[in-house]
C-alpha cells in the first residue's frame, strides 16, 4: 500500500524547501522588528487570529454549520485565564494549567449550546449562536455586582504574562548575547502553538472524523442514511471548534495582559467569519492566508489611508477602524457573488493508489 | 398590582415595534426561506433617515405642524428603505438564489455590516438625540399610566398589519405570494413573476421596518448605528416564537414577546433577590443591610438575555413556533 | 419467521398532509434475493424506502429486519442494521471526490474517534490504510476506479449512479435498496447495471430494486411487488405480475404503459 507515500523518501528538494520556511519563520519577527516592535505585535496577532480562524474552520468550513458566536468561546478562554492569572482574585496558576481548563470549559460551552441546537435547521443555528455570543458579552458586562466576579465592563488588568520556571516571556531580554523583546520572544511560543494547531487540523480534516463533516456538510441526509450519527458527530466539531476558542482566548489574555468585554463583540465573530470566507472555506491554507491577510489589512488602511486623507482634505474623514469594518462587509458579499469557494478554493485531495488492476468495462 | 399592568402597557407598546419588524423576516422568510440578516439595519435606517429630514425641517425654521414634519422624514424614511431592500435583494440575494444555504445567509451577514458601517460614516458614532415634537401625555389606565405617544405606536402596528393581512389575503400581488410561497416552481408555471413578488416582500418589509424605525426612536428619544441589531435579532425572536413564515405568528410573537421581555425586567430585581438567602458572604450582608434587603443577582440591565432565552427555548421545545406548522424536509 | 426472510413489513402506513403516500403495506423479502417495487409515478415507492430507512416515521405498521424489530430507529442506526439506499435523486457528496464518497460509506464500519485523528496511531492509520484500499476495491467493483480522484459533480451521470451504489455496498449492507437505479442510463448501461445487480446478489447481498425500466425488472428480479396510489396491488414472480389484470389497469391509467421502456 503506498496510499499516504509512507516509506517513500522525502526527495531533497523539499527538504531544502522546508527548511527554508522554518528559517525564515525564525528570523520573521526581527526583520519585522526593522519596521517597528508594533510589527511584531501584530504577527502575535495574526497567529492568533490563525488559530481562531482554523477553530471556526471547524464548524463552519468542515461541517458546514454556521456559528456567529464564535467568539464567546474565545472570551471564556481569555476570562478563564484572566481570573486564574491576575490579582483579580489573588490566584496565579500556570498557564499551562490554564489553557487546558479554557480549552476543556470553552468544550463544555460548546456542547451545552450544540446540544440542543444542533438538530435545527443551519439558519436558526446561526441565529443561536448569535445570541449565546451577546448572552456572553452581556454577562461579562454585569457579572461585577453584587458579587463582582468579572469585573464588569473596566475588564481584568494585570494579567500574569506566560513564564516557565521565573522565564517570562513578557519582558525584553538577552539571549546568548541577541537581544529579545517581548513580543519576538511571545512570537516563536505562539509560533509552536500555531503549527500545533495546523498539524491537529490537517490530521482531523484528512480522518474518519473529517469526512464525516465534509458528509454533513454536503448532505446531511446522505450522510445519515450512510449510517453517520450527524448529531454526535457535528456536536464534536462544535465541541473542537470552541477548544480552539478557548485556546486562542487564553493566549490571547497572556499576550495583553489585560481582557474586557469590548474585545469579545459581535464584529469580533464576524471578522474571524470573513477570514475562514475570504481565504476558502474548508480549506486550511486558505483559511491561514485569510485570517494574516484581514490581520494585516487595518494596519495598512491606518498607516495609508489616514495620511492619505490628511494630505487630500487636511483631516482624517474614515477612520480606519470603520473602512475595515466597511470592507469586510463587502468581502463577504463579493466573496459568496464572485468566489464563493473563496480566495484558495481547495484541490481535490488526491489519494495516490494502485494502478487500477481491472479496467472498468 | 400597577408594576404588572405597567409592564404590560409597555410590553404592548414595544411588542407592537417587534411584530412591525418581524413581518418583515417572517414574509421573506415565508417565500424565499432566507434569515434576511440586515432587515435590522433596514429599521436603523428608517429610524436616521427619518430623524435627518425631520432635524433638517426644523433647522430651516419651516412654518409646519410637527406632525406635517414627522410624516415628511417618514415618507422620505419608506422610500429610502423600500430603495435599499430591493437593492439588496437584487443585488446580493437574487443572484444566490440556487446556491447551498449558507451562502446567502452570509452575504446577508455582510450586507448588515456595510448597512451599519455607512450608517457610521453618515451619522457618526454618537447617539442622535429626537427632538421632542410631540410631548408625550399620560393618561391613566386601570392605576398604570400609558401615554398617548404609546397609543399612537400601538394603534398605528395595529392599522399597518391589518392592512398587511388584506393585502395578502386579497390582492392579486398578495395571492401571488401565498402561491409562490407554497411552491414557486410551480407559481412560477402558473405565470407569476417570482422575482416580483420576491421584490415585493422585500420592499413592503422595509416599509414597515422604516415606520418601526422612528417608532423605536420617538418612543426612546434617540437614535444610533448600532440599534438595529438587537432590534433585529429580537424581531426574528418574534417570528420565530410565533411560527416563522406565518403572518399571524409574527404579530403575535412580537406582542408576546415585548411583554416577556417587559415583565421579566419589571420582575427579575424581585426573583433574583439573594437577600433571603443563607450563608451569605459579609459582603453580601452589608449590602443587604445597606440596601434595605434588596440585592438582585441580576438586575433589568440583563433585560436584552430574555429575548435570546426565550429564542433557545422556543426552538429547542417547539421549532415550528406557536402559530407554525411542522415542515419536513424532502428525502 | 424462517430462516429464509430477510425483512418484513406489515401494515405499514404513511401520509403526508391529503396524500396517503402508503396504505397498510405488507411484504417479506427472503435472502438472497432481488425483489422488484413497481408502480406508476407517486405509487409510494421512494414513501416507502424513507419510511424503511427511518427518514420518515410510519403512521403505522412495523418492519421486521433480520430477526429483530426495526422500530423508531434513526436513518443512521438504520444503516448500522444493514440497510443501504441509494437515491432517486442522487444525493452524492458533491465536493468530495468518488474515493473519499466510497471512504464515507465505510463510516460506519469502523472506529477512529477525535483521538485517534490527531494522534495517528498505529491502529487509526491500519484502519485508514484498510478503509482507502476497500474504498477501492469497490469502486473497481462498480466500474468507477478509473475516476477515483474525480469530484463527484463531475462524473457522467451513469457514473454517478453506480458511485452511489458502491457507497451504499461501503458499509456492508445486508439489504441494498435501490431507487430508481437506471434512471437516465442508455441501453448498454443498463445492461451493465443488471450485471453489476447480479454480481452483488452472488455476493450474498438481498436487493430491493425500485425501477420503471420494466426490461430490466422482468429479467432481474425474482419477485415483484406493485403499488398504486400507497396500496399494494399485486405480488408474485415477474410473469404473474406482468400478466395481472389490475396491474395492467394501473399502468393504463397512468401514463406509463408497462413495456415502454427498453422493451
Ligand atoms: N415529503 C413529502 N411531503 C409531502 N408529500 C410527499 C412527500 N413525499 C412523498 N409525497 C407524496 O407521496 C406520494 C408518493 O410519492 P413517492 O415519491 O413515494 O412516489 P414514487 O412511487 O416514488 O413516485 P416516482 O415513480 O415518481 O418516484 C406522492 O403523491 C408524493 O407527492
Ligand atoms: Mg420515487
Amino acid at each position: 500500500m503506498t496510499a499516504h507515500g509512507r516509506g517513500k523518501s522525502v526527495p531533497p528538494k523539499v527538504w531544502a524547501g522546508v527548511v527554508l520556511v522554518a528559517l525564515a519563520l525564525a528570523l520573521l519577527p526581527f526583520v519585522a522588528a526593522l519596521a517597528g516592535q508594533a510589527w511584531v505585535r501584530i504577527l502575535n496577532f495574526a497567529m492568533i487570529y490563525i488559530m481562531l480562524a482554523l477553530g471556526l474552520n471547524i464548524v463552519v468550513g468542515f461541517a458546514g454549520l454556521l456559528d456567529l458566536g464564535y467568539i464567546a468561546f474565545y472570551a471564556v478562554g481569555a476570562y478563564m485565564y484572566a481570573l486564574l492569572a491576575s490579582p483579580h482574585f489573588g490566584i496565579h496558576l500556570p498557564f499551562w494549567v490554564i489553557l487546558p481548563l479554557g480549552a476543556g470549559l470553552a468544550c463544555i460551552f460548546g456542547i451545552l449550546l450544540g446540544a440542543p441546537t444542533l438538530k435545527l435547521r443551519g439558519d436558526y443555528l446561526a441565529i443561536v449562536t448569535l445570541g449565546f455570543g451577546e448572552i456572553i458579552r452581556i454577562f461579562l458586562n454585569n457579572l461585577n455586582t453584587p458579587v463582582n466576579v468579572t469585573n464588569g465592563p473596566q475588564g481584568v488588568n494585570l494579567i500574569d504574562p506566560f513564564h516557565v520556571a521565573g522565564f517570562s516571556f513578557a519582558r525584553a531580554q538577552s539571549i546568548l548575547g541577541v537581544p529579545f523583546s517581548g513580543p519576538q520572544k511571545y512570537y516563536y511560543v505562539l509560533l509552536l502553538l500555531t503549527i500545533g494547531v495546523i498539524v491537529i487540523n490537517i490530521r482531523l480534516q484528512n480522518s474518519r472524523l473529517g469526512r464525516a463533516w465534509e458528509a454533513i456538510r454536503e448532505d446531511e441526509v446522505a450522510a445519515k442514511a450512510m449510517g453517520i450519527n450527524t448529531r454526535n458527530v457535528k456536536l464534536l466539531a462544535f465541541a473542537m471548534g470552541a477548544s480552539f476558542g478557548g485556546i486562542a482566548g487564553g493566549i490571547f489574555s497572556a499576550t495583553q495582559e489585560f481582557v474586557s468585554p469590548e474585545s469579545f463583540g459581535l464584529f469580533e465573530s464576524i471578522i474571524v467569519l470573513a477570514m475562514v470566507v475570504l481565504g476558502g472555506m474548508g480549506n486550511i491554507p486558505g483559511v491561514i492566508l485569510g485570517a494574516i491577510l484581514l490581520t494585516l489589512l487595518p494596519e495598512v488602511l491606518r498607516s495609508t489611508m489616514e495620511p492619505l486623507q490628511n494630505a487630500l482634505f487636511g483631516r482624517v474623514l474614515l477612520d480606519a477602524e470603520t473602512v475595515r469594518l466597511l470592507v469586510f462587509g463587502i468581502a463577504l458579499v463579493a466573496i459568496m457573488l464572485y468566489r464563493p469557494a473563496g480566495l484558495w478554493p481547495s484541490a481535490v485531495r488526491k489519494r495516490e493508489l494502485e494502478v487500477p488492476k481491472v479496467v472498468a468495462e | 398590582m400597577d408594576t404588572f399592568l405597567q409592564q404590560l402597557i409597555n410590553g404592548l407598546t414595544l411588542g407592537s415595534v417587534y411584530a412591525l419588524v418581524a413581518l418583515g423576516y417572517t414574509m421573506v422568510y415565508g417565500i424565499i426561506g432566507l434569515i434576511n440578516f440586515a432587515h435590522g439595519e433596514v429599521v436603523m435606517i428608517g429610524a436616521m433617515v427619518s430623524l435627518s429630514v425631520i432635524m433638517a425641517l426644523l433647522g430651516a425654521h419651516a412654518p409646519l405642524p410637527s406632525v406635517v414634519i414627522i410624516l415628511a422624514g417618514l415618507l422620505v424614511a419608506i422610500t429610502v428603505c423600500m430603495a435599499i431592500a430591493y437593492a439588496m435583494e437584487k443585488i446580493a440575494y437574487r443572484p444566490l438564489r440556487k446556491a447551498p444555504r449558507l451562502a446567502p445567509l452570509i452575504t446577508a451577514i455582510g450586507m448588515s455590516i456595510i448597512l451599519q458601517n455607512l450608517a457610521l460614516i453618515v451619522w457618526g458614532r454618537n447617539y442622535l438625540t429626537f427632538p421632542t415634537l410631540i410631548q408625550p401625555t399620560p393618561y391613566n389606565v386601570l392605576g398604570a399610566s400609558m401615554t398617548d405617544l404609546q397609543m399612537l405606536i400601538v394603534v398605528l402596528a395595529g392599522l399597518l398589519m391589518a392592512g398587511l393581512v388584506f393585502v395578502v389575503q386579497r390582492t392579486r400581488l398578495g395571492m401571488a405570494m401565498r402561491a409562490t410561497a407554497q411552491n414557486p416552481q410551480v407559481a412560477g408555471l402558473m405565470g407569476i413573476d417570482i422575482n416580483v413578488v420576491i421584490s415585493a416582500a422585500f420592499v413592503i418589509g422595509a416599509a414597515l421596518a422604516a415606520v418601526a424605525g422612528l417608532m423605536v426612536m420617538t418612543y426612546y428619544g434617540i437614535a444610533h448605528y448600532y440599534m438595529g441589531f438587537l432590534l433585529g435579532l429580537k424581531a426574528f425572536t418574534a417570528a420565530v416564537l410565533g411560527g416563522i413564515g406565518n403572518l399571524a405568528g409574527a404579530m403575535l410573537g412580537g406582542v408576546l414577546l415585548g411583554i416577556i421581555e417587559a415583565l421579566g425586567a419589571g420582575y427579575i430585581g424581585d426573583v433574583s433577590n439573594i437577600c433571603g438567602f443563607p450563608f451569605l458572604s459579609d459582603s453580601l450582608q452589608q449590602q443587604c443591610a445597606a440596601s434595605e434587603g434588596q440585592v438582585s443577582m441580576f438586575g433589568s440591565n440583563y433585560q436584552d438575555v430574555f429575548a435570546f432565552f426565550v429564542l433557545i427555548l422556543v426552538l429547542i421545545f417547539r421549532p415550528s413556533g406557536l402559530l407554525g406548522e411542522r415542515v419536513s424536509e424532502r428525502a | 419467521m424462517s430462516h429464509l426472510t430477510l425483512l418484513i413489513a406489515e401494515d405499514v402506513s404513511k401520509r403526508f398532509g391529503g396524500v396517503q403516500a402508503l396504505a397498510d403495506v405488507s411484504f417479506t423479502i427472503n435472502h438472497g434475493e432481488i425483489y422488484g417495487l413497481i408502480g406508476p409515478n407517486g405509487a409510494g415507492k421512494t414513501s416507502l424506502f424513507n419510511v424503511l430507512t427511518g427518514i420518515y416515521a410510519p403512521d403505522g405498521g412495523t418492519f421486521n429486519f433480520d430477526g429483530e424489530p426495526l422500530e423508531r430507529v434513526k436513518p443512521n442506526e438504520v444503516a448500522e442494521r444493514g440497510i443501504a439506499r441509494t437515491f432517486q435523486n442522487i444525493r452524492l457528496f458533491q465536493n468530495l471526490s468518488a474515493l473519499e464518497n466510497v471512504m464515507i460509506g465505510r463510516h460506519v464500519r469502523t472506529r477512529a474517534g477525535v483521538f485517534g485523528a490527531i494522534l495517528r496511531d498505529k491502529g487509526t492509520l491500519a484502519e485508514e490504510a484498510a478503509i482507502e484500499k476497500r474504498s477501492y476495491e469497490l469502486l473497481e467493483y462498480v466500474g468507477v476506479a478509473k475516476r477515483a480522484n474525480d469530484l463527484a459533480k463531475h462524473l457522467a451521470y451513469g457514473d454517478q449512479r453506480r458511485l452511489e451504489i458502491a457507497r451504499a455496498l461501503a458499509t456492508e449492507p445486508k439489504l441494498l435498496a435501490l431507487d430508481e437505479p437506471a434512471a437516465g442510463m442508455n441501453a448498454t448501461e443498463t445492461q451493465a447495471l443488471k450485471r453489476l445487480l447480479e454480481d452483488i446478489r452472488r455476493d450474498g447481498i438481498t436487493i430491493l430494486l425500485i425501477e420503471h425500466d420494466m426490461k430490466l425488472v422482468m429479467s432481474v428480479c425474482d419477485r415483484v411487488l406493485v403499488l398504486d396510489y400507497g396500496k399494494k396491488i399485486a405480488e408474485g414472480t415477474a410473469a404473474t405480475v406482468q400478466n395481472d389484470p389490475k396491474v395492467i389497469a394501473a399502468y393504463l391509467g397512468g401514463e406509463v404503459t408497462l413495456n415502454l421502456k427498453g422493451a
